[in-house]
């Protein structure tokens, strides 16, 4: 068996006659932490949800774990996904059970612990992410950082040994930020996981990954360890890191020349 | 923990589901057509059964002692067959006289049965010997208006 | 002119597709609750907190509107019943109406817009939160664990539901008929006994409940499980919940009678 968890070969994936992915190519070695970056609409989460077998691709195929996963029965697609913990944009906590209940909820869902195993396995993840105070609140009690540290407790409950953070920063001050930040690369070493982080936050994610993809117009633009694309010449990753306006990703959403468009829609 | 209370009231929510149930069955039903225990069946010709429909009960001196079960017409005779249903129960003489009755002046109409005389028994699938039809309003004042008439002319005739 | 026409019933067309597709999804999605339904009897806690919130919490609605509903039936009956020397038949004409009828479309109605609504906007925001994501990332089933357990917890809150309505109904009945009109306590009870069938009337009633039961719950649980996971699509999938709802109770209703009065 190869050393890649997950590997992405050739995957192309799109809704209705709109092509998302033209032929992606990606691996993911143990033990790592890599970052997937692009811009909005760029279909990072899609990717994410076709590593969790949510979504069936058009062709080509994703392997978690050596096994393809768009072949795998019910069964063999649960088992996959027992070995995943996935960390969703608003953190998706439950809204009806408790910080603590949400923790406790795929221990209870997957397992047969008493519950006083139960009880202390929900302390230390709560612990590991500083929340063991707000055990008792409830999920809509949370500000948006703590419940993403929630959820991100819930994610890594059973162990994983793919974690999958879909923008873990999105709409974060910078001392959540930080600590999120932390909290992945921590998590990670400590449980000799595999980290996929999806986003468009450069400096932080920079800062943690060992590894990047850049995904633009439906293929990897590019790749690299983050000392390298900081370097990188290459146009896209120049306009990127840097946060510049236009460039070779355009300002505008392709569309028939402007001239044009505005003669034809005075005909009508 | 909270869930002993929700517990508690989906108890209570039961309990009170339940009893409305007995409620309705007891106090505001009754199980006319469910109590009939084992029954035997007779039929009985009938040139006119009025309004007659199955279902209708059958009674003896009031109480309720059958059901029919189903109304055909026979078409050698040109007369209903209506089958009965009586609970074994009460067992009727052979010459027992089957009537059709209705409740009130325009209410259902139903079977009353007359016990005869005879030593033998009515047994399953047999028939009664002696059978009233129901009593049709139209006819009964045809009837009426008709001996009137009748009567007038034979006082004539008299005079 | 004559595309403009062709447009139109295009659309009407297409509108009938789409109807037809969602028919056809809505059932599918009742062939996963009723496959996943194993998994979640397994956990009946499950089932026993939605019965909560759907039956114990619809509770105070049902019974305040089956009292007024018996008093209105009473005091409107008695008014046409009287006129024929017949008022003693009030109790029959109130209790047949609420245990065929009014029991059980009533319930199912305000069903509808009590528990019914708070289904779909509940499922429909765990959807946009992606909540039902994050389940079935965790290989959990959101059919089995959210779906299910909710859909039978509907099923049988129902018939308990229309049952209370009834009673209550036919105490509302009588307290304006014996108390308020005078009419003989005895004859009330005696002649609504004498043609109220158990099973003609009764369990007739308790079936078409436990239908309404099936339909309400799985149109609630659908119009949330299918709504965009948006705030304008979880408020219009409500919408939905409601007037289909409606519409399925009173069609199944009008079936249901038709086969109960000729069979």
């Amino acid at each position: 068996m190869s050393d890649n968890i997950v590997e992405i070969d050739n995957l192309s994936f799109g809704y209705k006659n709109r092509l998302l992915h033209k032929g992606i190519n990606m691996v993911f070695p143990r033990g790592k932490v890599v970052a997937i970056m692009g811009g909005s609409g760029s279909g990072k989460t899609t990717l994410l949800r076709l590593i969790g077998g949510q979504l069936k691709p058009v062709s080509g195929q994703v392997k978690v774990a050596g096994k393809v996963v768009h072949e795998q029965d019910r069964s063999g697609l649960q088992a996959l996904r027992r070995k995943m913990g996935m960390l969703f944009q608003q953190g998706a906590l439950f809204t009806d059970l408790s910080v603590y209940e949400n923790v406790a909820f795929p221990m209870r869902e997957h397992t047969d612990l008493p519950e006083s195993m139960i009880r202390d396995l929900v302390m230390m993840k709560l612990n590991a992410v500083g929340l063991r105070g707000a055990r008792n609140l409830k999920a809509t009690e949370l500000s948006g950082g703590m419940a993403r540290r929630v959820a991100l407790a819930r994610a890594v409950a059973l162990d994983p040994s793919i974690i999958m953070y879909d923008e873990p920063f999105a709409g974060l001050d910078p001392i959540s930020m930080a600590v999120i930040c932390n909290l992945i690369r921590n998590l990670n070493d400590a449980l000799g996981a595999t980290s996929i982080i999806v986003t468009h936050d450069v400096q932080e994610v920079f800062s943690i990954a060992d590894y990047v993809y850049f995904v633009a117009n439906g293929v990897v633009a590019a790749e690299g360890s983050p000392e390298d694309l900081r370097k990188s010449e290459l146009p896209f990753v120049h306009q990127f890191v840097h946060g510049e306006v236009d460039g070779p990703v355009p300002f505008h959403y392709a569309a028939p020349d402007y001239r044009q468009d505005i003669l034809r829609s005075r005909n009508v | 923990m909270e869930r002993t209370t929700i517990d508690l009231w989906v108890g209570v929510f039961a309990a009170a589901g339940a009893a409305a149930l007995f409620g309705l069955a007891l106090k505001v039903g009754n199980f006319n057509s469910a109590t009939l225990g084992e029954t035997y069946s007779v039929t009985g010709a009938f040139e006119n059964i009025g309004s007659l429909k199955p279902r209708a009960p059958v009674k003896s001196a009031g109480v309720v002692v059958g059901r029919v079960d189903n109304i055909k017409f026979d078409t050698n005779t040109y007369e209903a067959l209506v089958t009965v249903k009586v609970d074994k129960r009460y067992p009727f003489p052979k010459d027992t006289f089957a009537n059709i009755y209705t409740a009130g002046l325009l209410g259902e109409q139903y079977i009353g049965l007359e016990a005869g005389g005879d030593d033998k028994m009515l047994q399953d699938g047999d028939k009664f010997s002696k059978t009233q039809d129901a009593v049709v309003l139209e006819k009964m004042i045809s009837q009426f208006l008709y001996s009137k008439a009748s009567e007038t002319n034979d006082t004539k005739e008299a005079e | 002119m004559f595309s403009a026409l062709a447009g139109m019933f295009g659309g009407i067309g297409h509108r009938i597709i789409d109807r037809l597709w969602r028919f056809g999804s809505g059932l599918r999605f009742f062939a996963y609750i009723l496959i996943y339904s194993g998994e979640s009897f397994r956990r009946l806690h499950l089932t026993i907190r939605e019965i909560y919130f759907t039956g114990v919490l619809s509770l105070i609605i049902m019974l305040v509107s089956a009292f007024f509903v018996g008093m209105v039936l009473a005091l409107q009956g008695y008014n046409t019943l009287q006129r024929y020397g017949s008022s003693e038949a009030i109790g029959v004409l109130v209790a047949l109406s609420l245990v065929r009828e009014l029991g059980p479309v009533v319930t199912a109605l305000l069903f509808a817009g009590r528990a019914g609504t708070a289904i779909t906007a509940e499922i429909g925001l765990m959807k946009a939160t992606e909540q039902l994501s994050a389940m079935e990332m965790m290989a959990v089933s959101p059919i089995a664990r959210v779906v299910a357990p909710r859909f039978w917890a509907g099923v049988l809150s129902m018939p308990l539901l229309a049952a209370l309505f009834s009673m209550v109904g036919v105490l509302g009945g009588y307290m304006v008929a014996v108390p308020l009109i005078g009419v003989d306590s005895g004859a009330f009870w005696s002649q609504m006994q004498a043609s109220v069938d158990f099973k003609e009337d009764i369990l007739n009633g308790i079936i078409k409940s436990v239908v309404f039961g099936v339909a309400c719950t799985l149109i609630a649980l659908f119009e949330g499980f299918d709504a965009p996971p948006t705030a304008e699509g979880v408020s219009r999938a409500t919408t939905r919940t409601v007037v289909n709802s409606s519409l399925a109770v009173l069609g199944l209703d009008f079936v249901m009678t038709s086969f109960m009065i000729v069979a």
